[in-house]
């Protein structure tokens, strides 16, 4: 456990990694994946099949092997992230974060689009039914009736997926990002008898991110709470 | 479209505008799809010595041989794992509070963290110089993370059993362990059979993890194959495939499961890291 706190600059950034991993393709995730919904309960029959299958495909596969799809498959499709080259700080925002960015996000706007349909699924015909009965217009149907109770029905599966994010950003440690899970291997490499001490210490840290994140959603999920 | 909460039955003017849509989205897809093709084919994906790899039968022999660990990795992984998750659930489900609280955090600690960082962990734990430690590194992990999983798949089934079920069950004379086994149980394993299968997706798809610690399966093979024959994508796209026809397969086996055994009921819903019961019950266990 000394080897952590003598090097406790490391430990911090690479969980200030983990963190932005999570942040950036999080964020992206959600854009994605309220695309790939929109395909998936869209009137137009095309759109569907290829937002279904886009997802039972992705869904099934490993993350790791998304990865190395993903980064043997760019290059050859004229995708790469070299241009991306940015310091904040202490922090390298190089090709390699935004190949592991662009891979979270390709997997977990899957699970998103998933997570909101089950929303969407879970607001009962008769609402939209009665809100046409009453004279409103398809937009005004959405707004105010459909699209408000539909996205709070998702909030819990949505915040399901967001906390598996944080986890899966561990993979990214395989494909060369310094992030925690590969800073917890270099730490035990360097002395495997602190090994427990070490893995505890990273454990620690990512229960604190999992933890607060549910706290907040978990908060969030009441205050929206509707009777039904 | 029959019937949607978002759109009601088209008239016959939107039918004619969704018809345009229609060709205008499938041209967007397809041109997508040719495009990507087009891509591999120049760039010489689609040779056959690319492709001659995977119908030569020595190294089907070593393809399929990964597949047999890695489903190996997740077999043992996921009966462990129901071993260990019933023995946690029960735990969880037990009046006394020195039993409940010790199965309450392991399940918790398991869930929250990354199941690649406990690889890690028993991989150096067993030895990284020792030849097995790597495939015991997999599977101990994921008898770890799924069992924590399956406890609390098995805390929802049994609470979704009608609490009348055990009422009368201890009515008739039943103590405890008999109410549990003989009552409870049997029919909450109905209800919990879906969402098991539907772990065993999860157990599978992460034994690709492995290949940081090294382990034998699929993506090792995968690395082996790429590295003597430079086909790096065609590799992936066979590697893929099996894992995703497997994973289609236990998926349509969760879904028959879903509708013969526990009808049309909302499937379970487990709840996220870090909520206590009582939280849960509150806001779940109503709605459902």
């Amino acid at each position: 456990m000394s080897l952590v706190f003598d090097n406790f600059d490391l430990y911090l950034r690479a969980f200030g990694y983990t963190f932005f991993l999570f942040l950036v393709s999080g964020v992206l995730s959600l854009v994605f994946g309220t695309i790939l919904v929109a395909m998936r309960v869209g009137p137009i029959a095309v759109l569907r099949k290829a937002g279904a299958t886009y997802v039972s495909l992705v869904r099934n596969t490993p993350l790791v092997i998304v990865f190395a799809t993903f980064s043997f498959l760019a290059p050859v499709l004229g995708i790469n992230f070299g241009w991306l080259d940015i310091h904040i700080g202490e922090f390298d925002f190089t090709a390699f974060f935004g190949a592991a960015v662009a891979s979270l996000t390709i997997y977990t706007s899957s699970f998103v689009c998933e997570a909101l349909r089950a929303g969407i699924n879970a607001v009962p015909l008769g609402q939209a039914e009665a809100a046409r009965a009453v004279g409103l217009p398809f937009t005004g149907v959405m707004s105010q009736v459909v699209l408000p109770q539909a996205f709070r029905a998702s909030v819990p599966p949505l915040a399901s997926v967001q906390i598996a994010l944080i986890k899966n950003t561990s993979v990214a440690a395989v494909f060369g990002v310094a992030e925690a899970t590969a800073q917890m291997r270099a730490f035990t490499n360097d002395d495997p008898t602190q090994r427990t001490g070490i893995f505890i210490m990273f454990a620690i840290g990512y229960i604190v991110i999992v933890e607060g994140f549910s706290f907040l959603s978990h908060r969030l999920e009441r205050h929206w709470a509707v009777a039904r | 479209m029959s019937v949607s909460v978002l759109f009601d039955a088209p008239g016959p003017r939107t039918v004619a505008r969704h018809r345009i849509y229609t060709v205008i989205a499938g041209l967007a897809v397809l041109a997508a799809l040719g495009w990507v093709v087009w891509k591999l084919y120049d760039n010489g994906q689609f040779e056959g010595d690319k492709w001659e790899v995977f119908v030569t039968a020595d190294y089907v022999s070593v393809i399929l041989q990964g597949l047999l660990d890695t489903v190996k990795m997740a077999f043992i992984a996921i009966l462990g794992a129901v071993v260990l998750g019933f023995f946690l659930g029960v735990g969880k489900l037990s009046e006394h509070r020195w039993v409940r609280w010790p199965a309450w955090t392991f399940v918790e600690f398991f869930r929250a963290i990354p199941v690649l960082l406990l690889m890690v962990f028993i991989w150096y734990g067993l030895g990284i110089e020792n030849n097995s430690s790597s495939f015991w590194g997999v599977v101990i992990a994921l008898t770890l993370y799924n069992g924590s999983v399956l406890a609390e798949v098995l805390r929802a089934g049994v609470n979704a059993v009608p609490r009348g079920q055990a009422e009368a069950a201890y009515a008739i004379g039943l103590r405890k362990t008999q109410v549990m086994n003989l009552v409870l149980m049997p029919q909450a394993v109905k209800i919990m059979l879906p969402a098991i299968i539907s772990q065993c997706v999860v157990a599978l798809k992460d034994t690709a993890l492995g290949v940081y610690i090294l382990s034998p399966g699929l993506t090792k093979v995968y690395k082996q194959i790429y590295l003597e024959f430079d086909n790096r994508i065609p590799t992936m796209f066979v590697i893929a495939g099996l894992y995703i026809t497997l994973n289609l397969i236990l998926t349509m086996l969760a879904t028959w499961a879903q509708k013969k055994l526990v009808g049309e009921k909302k499937p379970l819903e487990i709840s996220m890291v870090g909520l206590t019961d009582a939280d849960t019950g509150a806001t779940r266990g109503g709605g459902l």
